[in-house]
């Protein structure tokens, strides 16, 4: 594990904080979130260092990590932190760059014959392109 | 003068200096901290103005302990004084543990001025102590 | 035989509840010597003052003891009470019954004993005080400050402002000192000049303030209200009386050298103001590196002076002044980094340190204002700021904590961002310390809106790759190791005493710690006196601090010195040293103890038999003796006594403790 300057300065670090609408720089580290997530246990990365390797632009670690699918967004960190940091959704916006990056969608619009292409529906077809993609 | 070992209050003489110690004392006294009423305190501008002799006289006329109090190394008022204080009474307790005064007897502390508990805490040790030893006999002068 | 009254002191029930006063009043009416004594509610009231002053006088009292509260609440109104009544105020003693007896014991009985007890010894030594007098020393009106950066012109004027005048003195050819080469200020980000060079001006037209440039201190005599300080007035080379501050001088001289005030990223001339706004605007000549101190060739400076104010043949002045008060703001030193080889600092020219790194900021600095990388002109994307250089480093550096390192680089950090947009800074650090006010705010955006990265590690490598340079560390928070590749390395030094300080401190008889820092005479409630009196400390000579906190120190040691000359003469302290001068041998074994060197030989003649002998035996300078005893006890054959605490007082209270 190694942090450098193209990995702080990467683009991901951005998406994070874009997707997630929350400001990752903002963590000053206290833990108190940690401290008193109810399922921390069970993390192999915990949530002040989601925020810390999110700052440090360890995306692919975090991507790895266990932690993202166990955190139950119970807001118990949102509600305590300090720093005014809503940690859910940072995890939320890690699950969905996961989302979007993993594998092909199941449907490719070229697939579909040019006279269904017309008349299906737009939004059932964009759910039908991701939903089994997983 | 007989003595009875098991009702012995000890007589314990404290040298404080003004700036720390004796201040320190007075903090005790308002934070109402309790102590035992062995100890007397003679209050010196500096601990470097204890005199080796005035140890000597108390224990001849009969004093169970003395105790020098003064400011923490460093922190000496006169700036300098403690230091001397230091010097002086490692040779003097040399001197008295040679005569056969257990070294308990004579003591060598540090308190400021901010130490009201330490303060109350060194004379409840040191009144223990002393109590434990029994009266002061090497000394004492035969009057 | 001695008529003594004592008083003993209800202070309601504070006494009372514990100690019984009916049976501590009959005891002391038995102790050798009482003719007299009495109780009352509350002795300090203006009634039990009254009834103090009334038994005096009443029965002839020559010796009072007052049972009561500690002597450090009540020494003084007790003593100007027995004088009231006619009595030297050192014919009082105070039995300490509250503070060391009832609030400290609860049984009544022992308490009383105890109580008992303390008038005895109270009585005993009160038997033997003398009657002692203070005498007057007049103040010399007058104050000198050492040093003219902002502490320095903060006292000066604010001691100018009470009315008195003052000297202030500074080593370079112009005052401003550190603050002079700052760019901004935290938390505010106000220009540093802005908000300093209207002081140095006032400084300058100030009519009490005599500005004493290009000196130093040389020697310093007396004692407080009567220092004698000799300066050496340097040779400045330069008529200051004709010169006009035009400048051409500066201009033509062909001898570049590099500048201190720019910590060396720009050139200076020989003959030189160190910064444009140099006040007083008179330039001076380093002899060091003028062609014709070097050479003895050029003289441009002296041709081209229109009004021929250059003087080559200009010595050293020494000039003697006396002062009531001194001012001691002499700064501090940055770190020396030569053992910190694994930053490359000199091997790299993009290694900078952080007074370095003010300059490039700095409109008036070598860059304009623009920040350049050194190595190439071009403006840098990432910069890496190491913290804690020479700090916190208990091996190789200092082992405390800078204080301003922390809040100076954040500043840095926001500066730089503003400069280059599109910027990024990594600042290495172990904590970080933001205590003051606005300061975590300040902090805070550096790293919420100026794309700071705080990454807590140590760096412990710095080395070029191409034109760039690679910083090796941890980041402790994550446990992920840190390569970083940046175009710029800046190295937050510590501050240092003045490697003079010593000296200094050796000149004015005051103490410096371990580290020469000049020492305050109490941490909490004496910050700005020193231990010798009539010397007080402003600024960062005294301790790491920022500007804030130094021109507060400053103003407090003004109002210090104003209270001091605002007296038209000094009481001095009546219980100090005294020689009986008949049983002195002159083996001054208590001038080797005596910590503000107040005793001195002196030669006295005697008649021995028929002849007329001369010997020396020891002498106490009644003004500077601070009354601590160390040189009693130094005594061989016991000459020296302190007034007030006589070693037959001593005795007499350990006799009567012990009865």
């Amino acid at each position: 594990m190694k942090i450098t300057t193209e990995k702080i300065n990467s683009n991901l670090v951005r998406d994070v904080e874009e997707v997630s609408g929350q400001k990752v720089s903002a963590c000053f580290q206290c833990g108190k979130c940690t401290g008193g997530c109810p399922v921390v246990w069970a993390m192999d990365i915990f949530p002040h260092q989601v925020l810390r390797y999110a700052q440090m632009g360890l995306i692919d670690e975090l991507l790895h990590s266990k932690t993202l699918w166990i955190c139950a967004s119970c807001q118990t960190c949102d509600s305590r932190c300090p720093r005014e940091v809503d940690i859910p959704k940072v995890i939320e916006a890690l699950r969905l760059i996961i989302m979007r990056e993993k594998g092909g969608n199941y449907l490719h619009p070229n697939d579909l014959p040019a006279r269904v292409r017309e008349n299906a529906p737009q939004q059932g077809l964009v759910s039908a392109f991701r939903k089994y993609a997983k | 003068m007989s003595v009875n070992l098991e009702s012995h209050e000890p007589l314990i003489v404290a040298f404080c200096c003004n700036w720390c110690s004796y201040a320190g004392a007075d903090l005790a006294g308002t934070s109402r901290m309790s102590y035992p009423t062995n100890v007397r305190i003679v209050r010196v501008p500096c601990s470097s103005r204890v005199n080796p002799s005035f140890i000597i006289r108390a224990f001849q006329r009969g004093a169970d302990g003395v105790l020098i109090a003064g400011c923490h190394p460093g922190d000496c008022h006169y700036h300098s004084g403690n230091y001397y204080t230091r010097r002086r009474f490692t040779v003097l307790k040399r001197m008295l543990e040679y005569m056969g005064i257990e070294p308990e007897r004579f003591q060598v502390r540090w308190i400021s001025g901010s130490e009201g508990a330490k303060f109350a805490g060194v004379m409840n040790e040191i009144t223990q102590e002393i109590k434990a030893l029994g009266p002061n006999r090497k000394l004492r002068d035969v009057r | 035989m001695k008529r003594i009254g004592v008083f003993i002191c209800w202070c309601g029930s504070n006494i009372a509840a514990t100690v019984d006063i009916d049976k501590t009043i009959a005891a002391a009416k038995q102790m050798p010597g009482v003719v007299f004594a009495d109780h009352n509610k509350y002795t300090c009231s203006e009634l039990g003052q009254d009834m103090v002053k009334n038994a005096i006088k009443e029965h002839q009292l020559d010796r009072v003891v007052i049972g009561a509260c500690s002597p450090r609440m009540h020494e003084n109104t007790f003593r100007k009470t027995v004088e009231a009544a006619g009595l030297n105020p050192y014919y009082m003693e105070i039995a300490n019954i509250r503070e060391q007896c009832s609030w400290v014991h609860k049984d009544k009985e022992t308490a009383t004993g105890k109580a008992i007890s303390l008038v005895r010894t109270a009585v005993a030594k009160a038997a033997r005080n003398e009657a002692l007098f203070s005498t007057e020393m007049p103040i010399e009106r007058r104050a000198l400050v050492i040093g003219g950066g902002i502490a320095g012109i903060q006292a000066a004027l604010d001691i100018a402002e009470t009315g008195f005048e003052v000297d202030l003195l500074e080593k370079e050819p112009s005052i401003g000192g550190r603050m002079a080469q700052l760019d901004k200020t935290f938390p505010t980000l106000d220009c540093s000049a802005c908000i300093l060079t209207p002081k140095m001006v006032d400084v300058a037209q100030h009519e009490k303030i005599r500005l004493i440039t290009y000196s130093e201190v040389e020697k310093v005599e007396g004692y407080v209200g009567n220092f004698t300080v000799t300066i050496r007035n340097k040779a400045r080379s330069v008529d200051m009386e004709k010169c006009t501050g035009c400048g051409d001088c500066m201009n033509k001289c062909p001898q570049k050298v590099s500048s201190e005030f720019e910590m060396g990223l720009a050139e200076r001339r020989a003959i030189y103001t160190p910064f444009p706004q140099a006040v007083p605007n008179k330039p001076a000549i380093d002899r060091a590196t003028c062609r014709w101190f070097t050479q003895e060739k050029c003289r441009v400076c002296e041709k081209i002076c229109p009004t021929g104010a250059i003087d080559y043949d200009q010595v050293d002045e020494f000039i003697t002044q006396r002062y009531g008060a001194i001012v001691v703001a002499t700064g501090f030193d940055t770190h020396k980094l030569d053992k910190y080889g694994e930053y490359a600092y000199g091997k790299h020219p993009d290694v900078i340190t952080s007074l370095e790194m003010e300059r490039l900021f700095n409109a008036s600095g070598p860059t304009g204002g623009k920040l350049l990388r050194p190595s190439n002109g071009k403006p840098p994307k990432n910069v890496a700021f190491i913290q804690c250089v020479g700090s916190r480093d208990k091996a190789k550096g200092n082992p405390y904590c800078a204080k301003i390192c922390c809040m100076y680089t954040a500043k840095h950090a926001i500066l730089l961002n503003e400069k280059v947009p599109g910027s990024k800074s990594f600042v290495f650090y172990i904590d970080v310390r933001t205590p003051g006010k606005d300061y975590e705010e300040f902090y805070n955006r550096a790293y919420e809106q100026h794309n700071a990265t705080y990454i807590k590690g140590n760096v412990s490598k710095v080395f070029p790759d191409g034109d760039q340079l690679v910083v090796r560390s941890v980041d402790a928070l994550s446990g992920a190791l840190v390569e970083l590749v940046v175009d710029m390395v800046v190295l937050a030094t510590s501050v240092d005493a003045r490697s003079d300080a010593k000296d200094l401190a050796q000149k004015l008889s005051i103490t410096t710690n371990a580290h020469k820092f000049f020492n305050e005479a109490h941490p909490k409630l004496r910050p700005v006196e020193t231990q010798t009196a009539g010397i007080f400390l402003a600024g960062v000579c005294q301790g790491p601090k920022d500007i804030p906190e130094t021109v507060a120190q400053a103003s407090a040691a003004a109002v210090k010195v104003a209270s001091l000359l605002s007296k038209e003469s000094l009481k001095s302290n009546p219980t100090i040293a005294e020689v009986d001068q008949k049983r002195c041998s002159g083996d001054m074994s208590c001038m080797a103890v005596c910590p503000y060197g107040a005793i001195s030989e002196k030669i006295i003649e005697e008649r021995r038999g028929r002849e007329t002998v001369t010997r020396k035996i020891a002498e106490v300078n009644t003004a500077l003796c601070q009354g601590c005893g160390a040189c009693t006890v130094a005594c061989r054959p016991g000459a020296i006594n302190l007034k007030g605490f006589t070693n037959e007082q001593i005795l007499a209270e350990v006799d009567a403790i012990c009865l």
